[in-house]
């Protein structure tokens, strides 16, 4: 309550006030997808604030259990949207670990660099959109080229922008392309110079931090106690990142600073987020260059390559003499993997991963496999069990529970979307702002609809 | 053996049913009574500090092992020995014996960088469990929506109703009963 003051009608006790309800959503602009909030408000100022959900439901959870394993990938891409690598991998290794597989090296590279690469592409949708609604629509159009550039590196390596489907249970759909490390490098310049851009445009600039300090204030404590990780617990000061305090994949070997902030405010998460940008393209860049060697060509004595299109037809009408000691010509984003690349980007294990191209057209061994795991009711099976395995997904952890039967499609997959514990805590931060604070406060938060109400 | 486990273990001798650490994961499986108070020793034990409550979720155990078998070839998934990178010291105990429901919780603590998963049977008959949300607000929203998807009502709750669901949905989504085409058509808002 204001102090009391007197004027003319007398003290402002005597006034009758009411508070106000004001309905912010579903369809709202400031609600990137759909969200309800009811602010309860007293003048600007909001007092209480109720938080509805669950608009963009789509029984993600209740389809995973009809389908088989490897068919839930498509539908983890759908999870975050924005970075659908991380939850592809974060799935796959939950399987992988209900299997107790393990994936070669390479595969695990291949995995941290699309990932880190996905998640350079959310940080700068988050901001960018966030900055777009306090006003800074340049700094949207310049992330929005920044995202573009890495969306091609992402479409060259899987085929798709965004709905990439990429990883499989026990490895990766195809490898890199041969030439991947020079166009990621100008990819990194390009968004390193976008970055630069925004930070002057930005972090110094009046309006922009006026509405960032002091807004949207979560301590520690509060934020653990709610479950938040991430970005958004990050600025507040604990450094806990699921790729420094539970390493995965080769997070162990690549090295990476995870930036803190310590006011917990709208300010800080964007600083946050600014700099993992950074950190994320030097795990990129040092990836690439540890990374162990890929595919040999195969040898051209000996193995003609056949487009693996030309290779089906040769094997449809029977003449497998043709295609006996070829080797097949595969589009990575396409059509499979071919031998070479198959060895270092896939487990070995028979059970879970298709086998090469040359194989499913060129011997029946190969072609049992195949058939094994693609044809209804057969594919991947996980022993009985129950595992969860947490990645540091873009805006924290991304925990995948998953339940096995032993049948072949999962008994339980339960997904901890990061963005429903700061969803559940919004309600929290926002009383006490003003109004106008909400549009930052929610910007920050990074609420993705997939993932929370999936 | 696990020494979180063992704790847990040594501490409540009555209300631990079974453990596991199934591919690494420590795995205390409770009775439901005393659901709030072993978790309220975790989160305050010095040994354990579990200030993060991850993942609050059920499973309906009603058709497992049950679904039709596949095609031709029931047994293709030949279980082997799993892959030294991946812990492996104890076999899965199945799911409990007549309960339909579990209510799993999954805790890490930021101190010492460990986690422990309860696991709390619950009958049909009698599907309720403590809440806590007066030691982790984070359950308050998780425990919402396995009310919502299971039915599995939580004790002093301070707001237990749907989240992802609207207020007129019948059923609880993910029970193994609830068919996965049946379809409710939503007719306009009540006010």
């Amino acid at each position: 309550m204001p102090p009391e003051v007197n004027t003319t009608f007398g003290t402002t006790a005597d006034l009758e006030t009411r508070d106000m309800l004001l309905n912010v959503g579903p369809a709202h602009p400031a609600m990137h997808g759909i969200i309800r909030i009811l602010a309860k408000l007293d003048g600007e100022r909001i007092h209480e604030a109720d938080v509805e959900i669950g608009y963009l439901h789509r029984g993600f959870e209740k389809m995973s259990e009809t389908v088989d394993y490897n068919g839930v990938i498509p539908y983890t891409d759908r999870l975050n949207y924005v970075s659908p690598l991380i939850n592809n991998m974060g799935y796959c290794m939950a399987v992988e670990k209900l299997l107790g597989i393990a994936v070669p090296e390479r595969c695990h590279y291949v995995r941290v660099i699309v990932a880190e690469i996905s998640r350079i592409s959310d940080h700068l949708t988050c901001i960018g959109a966030s900055a777009m609604e306090l006003g800074a629509f340049t700094v949207f159009l310049y992330m929005i080229k920044a995202r573009e550039y890495l969306w091609e590196l992402v479409e060259r390596v899987t085929g798709a922008r965004m709905t990439v489907s990429y990883c499989r249970v026990g490895g990766v759909k195809g490898d890199l392309p041969d030439d991947f490390a020079e166009p990621c490098r100008k990819a990194f310049q390009e968004t390193r110079k976008v970055l630069g851009e925004v930070d002057g445009l930005l972090t110094r600039n009046r309006i922009f931090a006026d509405r960032m300090n002091g807004t949207g204030v979560i301590s520690a404590e509060d934020a653990i106690s709610y479950g938040i990780t991430g970005p958004f617990l990050r600025a507040t000061g604990v450094d806990y990142d699921v790729r420094k305090d539970c390493p995965y994949a080769v997070y162990d070997r690549l090295p990476f600073d995870v930036p803190v902030g310590t006011r917990g405010d709208n300010m800080d998460r964007y600083l946050v987020r600014m700099e993992e940008m950074e950190q994320s393209m030097r795990i990129v860049e040092r990836a690439l260059r540890d990374i162990p060697h890929g595919p040999v060509q195969v040898n051209p004595g000996t193995g003609r390559a056949i487009p693996a299109a030309e290779m089906v037809d040769l094997a449809k009408v029977g003449n497998i003499v043709a295609i006996a000691d070829g080797s097949a010509l595969a589009c990575p984003t396409l059509e499979g993997s071919n031998r070479a690349a198959h060895e270092s980007i896939a487990t070995h294990d028979k059970r879970v991963f298709l086998p090469p191209k040359e194989d499913t057209y060129g011997n029946i061994e190969g072609l049992m496999q195949q058939f094994k795991l693609v044809m209804f009711g057969h594919g991947v099976r996980p022993p009985r069990g129950e595992v969860y395995f947490p990645v540091e997904g873009a805006n924290g952890e991304l925990g995948f529970y998953v339940v096995s039967d032993g049948s072949g499609s999962p008994y339980r997959v339960r997904v901890r979307p990061p963005c429903f514990a700061i969803m559940s805590a919004l309600a929290k931060i926002l009383a006490g702002d003003l109004i106008a604070d909400m549009v930052p406060t929610f910007g920050s938060v990074n609420m993705i609809g997939g993932e929370l109400d999936r | 053996m696990n020494p979180l486990i063992e704790s847990v273990r040594q501490c409540f001798p009555d209300a631990v049913a079974a453990s596991h650490t199934y591919r690494g994961d420590a795995t205390v499986v409770l009775r439901r009574g005393s659901l709030l108070e072993v978790a309220r020793f975790l989160k305050e034990d010095p040994a354990f500090q579990m200030n993060y409550l991850m993942d609050l979720t059920a499973v309906d155990y009603s058709t497992f092992g049950k679904r039709p078998a596949p095609a031709f070839f029931p047994s293709s998934g030949v279980s082997v020995r799993p892959s030294p990178q991946i812990p492996d010291e104890d076999p899965w105990p199945g799911p409990p014996g007549c309960s339909r429901f579990v209510v799993v919780y999954h805790f890490y603590s930021v101190a010492h960088k460990h986690r422990l998963r309860l696991v709390v049977p619950v009958e049909e008959a009698n599907a309720e469990v403590d809440s806590l949300s007066s030691l982790w607000p984070a359950a308050n929203w998780l425990e919402r929506e396995v009310w919502d998807m299971f039915g599995i009502a939580f004790r002093g709750h301070p707001n237990l109703k749907r989240i992802l669901m609207y207020d007129g949905f019948e059923g609880h989504p993910l029970r193994k009963d609830y068919p996965v085409k049946k379809r409710q058509p939503l007719i306009g808002p009540s006010n």
